[in-house]
């Protein structure tokens, strides 16, 4: 038996008249590794900051781990925390520690005890594989060991679903592969995840699902072999023509 | 710093233009400036004769005595490493401030007897009106600033009505206003609480703006990621957002309050025995003014290197991990 995550129907949502979300319909149930593709400003990060509410939609309904989101709602704490977002520019905190960002949000949002959420974050770090890296600050780092300690930063809070949005799209090449492979990692490990990225070996390594979307919709969705292999939509064609031509 | 280029130019003191041009432009200023009856022309009295007698001829020799030794002197000091440089430069402008404070015929056993009370009663009160304030003025500071960015139709309105209000009058003005003001509302207030609210509302007003832009400089991804990992306002603002603010907020919080130092003089009007009021009533009965203005503007000033020194090394705190 498998477990809704995230339920997104009909959504649509507006910045002013301009729709850059129209009519989504995505469901994603636990253990499920999704990647989202498409042209730059066909809505991809706006989907995906909607599921931790970090973006407002405006209609349709959009359910986290059986919670429903709208701006009214109480719990939109346990909400993010249910999902680990990472973000493009990797937003680390510069004024703390390696070890500092980790503990953070166990500390002050779960309440957890310091030496737990020590001992919990150095877990994590050798999970992305910088533990010597703990007491540096951000600034002090490559931009590949700043996007893995993101990410730990985010797994950190144990999040039910991982959001990654562009991760690698920041980072010098040759740093894209150790990012990416904490990203495959995870997947092993069986964390339901969604990623926008155009890293085309990565979707086919571990993605269950492709989905190509273009001006805010939602064109293509298939399993990888068939997406890349078959593409139905002529928009889907054009643009993979566009990215694979490299 | 500035940041500087790698290619070195010239010593600008050292072309022989700029050096006739110093040295010119100092002989016609020194001698329009008639300096012969001045402590100069005193020194020069073997060349000139009595100063007195001399002429328009004495102005200029003394003129140009002192023409030559400063385009030396500055020639010569163009020599030394910058650290040399700024030491040498303080002490001489400290030297010549000293010779013009000289020439008011001070009488220093006066202001030995009363440096002591100066210190004891004036300075302490002085400064703790001043730290009590600017601490409740950053406090509210904070609130306001947080109020004019929020997108709470009273409290922007309230927020900047006040900024508009305490930056808009005389803190002179907002100090009588309080002190005469407050008890015809049934309020009656001291004279100390009336002073350290006046300079409490107007620096807060002052320094909501700066923690206004401070806030505003941090990224919104910072934001962003604080409320992913489930902090909502109060600790993103507490543990992301001001940290980082810091850096921006405090050089000018600094300058405000080494401001703030001196404003708290005008307190001296309501009667608060503070640095000011001393230095104007303690002479009073000796005719001797000038003694303790003097003493007074020399422990403001040292106060304020004290600070000066003091946010220098709050700012390099705050700069050392990160960047
Ligand atoms: N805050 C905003 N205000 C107005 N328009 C926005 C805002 N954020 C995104 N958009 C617009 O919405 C569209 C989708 O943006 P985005 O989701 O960032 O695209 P993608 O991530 O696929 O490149 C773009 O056309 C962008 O200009
Ligand atoms: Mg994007």
């Amino acid at each position: 038996m498998t477990k809704t995550v995230i339920e997104m129907v009909g959504v649509n949502k507006w910045y002013g008249d301009f729709q850059a979300l129209n009519n989504i319909n995505l469901k994603v149930e636990e253990g499920d590794r999704i990647v989202i593709c498409g042209p730059s400003g066909s809505g991809k990060s706006t989907l995906i900051r909607t599921l931790n509410y970090l973006e407002a939609h405006q209609e349709g309904r959009i359910t986290v781990d059986g919670t429903d989101l709208h701006p009214r709602m109480k719990n939109v704490t346990q909400v993010r925390t249910n999902t680990g977002m990472v973000f493009q520019q990797f937003n680390l905190f510069p004024h703390m520690t390696v070890l500092e960002n980790l503990m953070a949000g166990p500390i002050w949002v779960r309440k957890l005890p310091k030496a737990e959420a020590r001992a919990q974050a150095m877990t994590y770090l050798d999970r992305v594989r910088i533990p010597e890296q703990a007491d540096k600050y951000p600034g002090q780092l490559s931009g590949g060991q700043q996007q893995r300690v993101a990410i730990a930063r985010s797994l950190c809070m144990n999040p039910k679903v991982m959001l990654f949005d562009e991760p690698t799209s920041a980072l010098d090449p040759e740093m894209v592969s150790e990012v990416l492979d904490t990203m495959i990692g995870l997947a092993r490990d069986g964390m339901t995840m969604i990623c926008v990225t155009h890293e085309m070996g990565f979707a086919k390594a571990v993605a269950d699902r492709v989905i190509f979307m273009d001006q805010g919709e939602i064109v293509e969705e298939n399993a990888p072999k068939p997406f890349f292999d078959a593409p139905q939509n002529s928009r889907t064609k054009t643009f993979l023509g566009q990215i694979l031509q490299h | 710093m500035l940041h500087r280029d790698t290619v070195i130019s010239d010593i600008a003191v050292h072309k022989p233009k700029v050096m006739a041009g110093i040295f010119a432009a100092a002989f016609v200023i020194f001698t329009l400036m008639g300096l012969k009856d001045t402590i100069f022309g005193a020194l020069m009295a073997p060349v000139i004769g009595d100063p007195a007698e001399a002429g328009f001829s004495g102005n200029a020799a003394t003129g140009l005595v002192l023409a030559i030794l400063l385009t030396v002197n500055i020639v010569l000091i163009a020599f030394l490493p910058l650290r040399y440089q700024i030491g040498i430069v303080w002490l001489q402008l400290l030297l010549l401030f000293l010779t013009f404070f000289y020439s008011f015929d001070l009488k220093l056993s006066f202001i030995q007897t009363k440096i002591w009370f100066m210190i004891t009663q004036g300075l302490f009160t002085t400064l703790y009106i001043s730290a009590i304030s600017i601490a409740l003025a950053s406090g509210l500071a904070i609130i306001g600033a947080v109020a004019k960015l929020s997108s709470n139709g009273f409290a922007f309105a309230i927020a900047s009505f006040y900024t508009s209000f305490f930056r808009g009058i005389p803190l002179l003005m907002q100090i009588y206003l309080i002190y005469l003001g407050l008890p015809q509302l049934g309020f009656v207030i001291d004279a100390v609480p009336a002073g350290i609210l006046a300079l409490t509302l107007c620096y807060g007003a002052y320094m909501t703006e700066i923690f206004r832009a401070g806030i505003q400089s941090i990224d919104k991804g910072q934001w962003e990621a604080s409320r992913s990992i489930g902090f909502g306002f109060g600790l993103t603002m507490r543990r992301i957002i001001l940290p980082q603010s810091m850096p921006l907020i405090i050089p000018p919080t600094g300058n405000q309050f080494i401001a703030m130092l001196k404003d708290s003089s005008l307190v001296s009007v309501i009667g608060v025995w503070e640095l000011m009021f001393l230095a104007r009533t303690l002479g009073n009965k000796d005719f001797r003014h000038m003694e303790m203005l003097i003493t007074a503007a020399m422990i403001y000033w040292m106060l304020t290197v004290c600070l000066e020194l003091i946010q220098s090394r709050i700012e390099r705190h705050y700069k050392s991990p990160q960047h």
